[in-house]
């Protein structure tokens, strides 16, 4: 019986032949961060940690609070900062940073083959690089001093893309569409593989949306498989040697499905919860939109800004809404400043903020009052996620954000390209 | 550490997110006034109706979204432990680390009421319910099982600091 991609690297990482489903293990992790965590900073301060297993493998990102909202997360800020620099570590300065699922992968910091555990649900998002990744969020600080974690060895769901997706279909509309038919607990405890030629066919902000969304469907893992477009990637960003893992041809998988991207069309995930997805066309009209969301770890990559780009060319931002862009990085920021993207945002009315988790997650910058509608492209869109829960949360891609900024209610953004 | 529990049941539904269960803005608010946002978007005012000891009961994937420290809240206000037809994997996970006892039990919902009193094991899995008599088996961890480990140990901390007496 063969073995899967989370199969095979949690055996390499624990020194076994093979490992299978429901076993629990002891394995070495290859990356890890160090984040702001009160719980996780109040661990490292009382058990003194001054080493930690490997400080070129620890990362800080300030991403949620960046600058710091307030004193608490100012002190918090400048504790890890001299933490950081004491151990060795990584940290991301701020105007150097962006939110860690778009700038560890920036950074080469992520590649095929390894097992990383990442405090923060959004955690999955290396899988677009080939790596086993999960969320360890309090159990971090043990990550951080042993370099190992324990796993239960999940079950598999295989995912497997043929054509190519349409114009104005993202990576979000592939999680959205899956979990609109199956649910957000489909692959609760589960890893989920994605392969096929359609993954291959897939540009990297879509493979990198997938895995960063496989947490909506409960996943641990959400694996892609690699291929020269991540091997290219990689090139010049890191000169660790990595080895792709690939499926074995008699893998067991406790569910398998074929997903034709040609036939997926933009969706809207109506408020409470990333599975209400419904067509773009098929969302009442009407609804007034108070606020549009653009970025996050979901949707901050430089082409998600370039295709709202391409809808907000020459309109405007509807007079009764805000627009708020907030790339993945500070290089992508300036990616978007050197191709002119900023332009037409600013030009169409749009405020073009720096990178930050602010306002996806109702931390700072944009919190919504009550009662307000809000089109977000971060991965979520729980009652009270980004602020008041009377607020409304529509959830859609970067596209159909983009539309409804200008329209003042949610629209088919293919209208406007 | 505590292995069996018998307390009254707070019945929720499907899908109780960490959104829910500790809201973003409520990390503003100093640590012994947080708890009390616990589920006011979804029951106003439950915080302060909950006794120490109560059990919760939830439906499918309770836990769900964001890692913030849900269980942490659900300590503070004392909670005995919760059961749910299906768990999130990172509520799971955090609620080992703070020693808080969670327990996957399909079908639980079906089984009890709110305001019933539950009985619960957590080593044999063995589940009752003291209202109705219904009974099921949850899926206890094995006890030799690292989150086990990390349970008897008072959580992460405290398992950390036994790791380092031994790797000084």
């Amino acid at each position: 019986m063969g073995s899967t991609i989370a199969e095979k690297i949690l055996a390499s990482h624990s020194d076994r032949a093979v490992v299978r489903p429901g076993e629990y293990i002891w394995a070495r992790v290859d990356e890890t961060n160090a984040v702001q965590e009160p719980l996780v900073l109040k661990g490292i301060k009382e058990l003194g940690i001054d080493k930690v297993f490997d400080p070129e493998r620890v990362y800080s990102t300030i991403d949620h609070s960046s600058p710091p909202q307030d004193i608490a997360h100012a002190d918090s800020t400048q504790f890890l900062r001299d933490w950081t620099h004491r151990v060795g570590s990584n940290f991301y300065e701020i105007g150097r940073h962006g939110i860690q699922h778009h700038v560890l992968p920036e950074s080469g910091y992520v590649r095929p083959g390894e097992l990383i555990m990442m405090a923060d649900s959004h955690s999955t998002t290396y899988g677009a690089f080939n790596a086993a990744s999960a969320c360890a969020t309090l159990e971090s600080v043990f990550v951080i001093a042993t370099g190992t974690s324990w796993f239960r060895v999940p079950e598999s769901i295989r995912i497997e893309f043929v054509g190519e997706l349409p114009e104005a279909v993202l990576g979000k509309d592939i999680i959205l569409d899956i979990a609109r038919r199956h649910g957000t607990d489909f692959a609760l405890y589960k890893s989920v593989e994605y392969g096929g030629p359609g993954l291959h066919s897939m540009k990297l902000h879509d493979r990198w949306t997938i895995s960063n969304m496989g947490v909506e469907l409960g996943a641990k893992f959400a694996i892609c498989e690699a291929d020269d477009v991540i091997y290219r990637f990689l090139e010049g960003r890191t000169d660790r040697p990595y080895t792709p893992v690939f499926p074995d041809a008699d893998a067991t998988y406790s569910y398998s499905e074929q997903i034709d991207l040609s036939k997926l069309e933009p969706l809207v995930a109506l408020p409470g919860d990333p599975s209400n997805g419904i067509p773009v066309s098929s969302v009442d009209r009407g609804t007034k939109v108070n606020q549009v969301f653009i970025g996050s770890c979901s949707e901050g990559r430089f082409e998600n800004f370039e295709l709202a780009a391409r809808v907000l060319k020459g309109r405007k931002v509807h007079p009764d809404v805000r627009l708020l862009a907030s790339p993945g990085s500070q290089a992508v920021w300036r990616e978007c400043l050197q191709a002119g993207i900023w332009d037409t945002f600013t030009e169409a009315g749009a405020l073009v903020m720096h990178s930050t988790c602010g306002p996806c997650q109702g931390g700072h910058l944009g919190v919504l009052g009550a009662g307000e509608v809000c089109v977000s492209t971060g991965p979520r869109n729980f009652a009270g996620r980004m602020g008041d829960p009377t607020a409304l949360i529509y959830e859609a891609n970067a596209a159909v954000a983009a539309a409804a900024a200008v329209a003042g209610e949610i629209t088919d953004p293919r209208d406007f390209l | 550490m505590e292995t069996s529990f018998s307390g009254r049941v707070w019945k929720f539904g499907d899908k109780i997110n960490t959104d829910v269960l500790y809201p973003g803005l409520s990390r503003r608010l100093p640590d012994d006034e947080r708890p009390y946002l616990c589920m006011e978007a979804i029951r106003p005012g439950w915080s302060r109706q909950v006794q120490p000891g109560d059990i919760i009961v939830g439906g499918h994937n309770f836990g769900c979204g964001s890692s913030r420290p849900a269980p942490e809240n659900l300590k503070a206000l004392k909670v005995a432990c919760v059961l749910a037809d299906s768990i999130a994997r990172i509520f799971f996970r955090n609620s080992v680390s703070l020693a808080f006892p969670v327990m996957v039990a399909p079908g639980i919902s079906a089984i009890c009421e709110d305001g019933d009193r539950l009985s619960v094991n957590f080593l044999t899995g063995a589940v009752t319910n003291d209202t109705g008599g219904a009974t099921l088996t949850a899926e206890a961890m094995p006890e030799d099982s690292p989150p086990m480990e990390i349970m008897r140990a008072g959580g992460i901390v405290p398992f950390l600091r036994e790791w380092q007496k031994t790797h000084a």
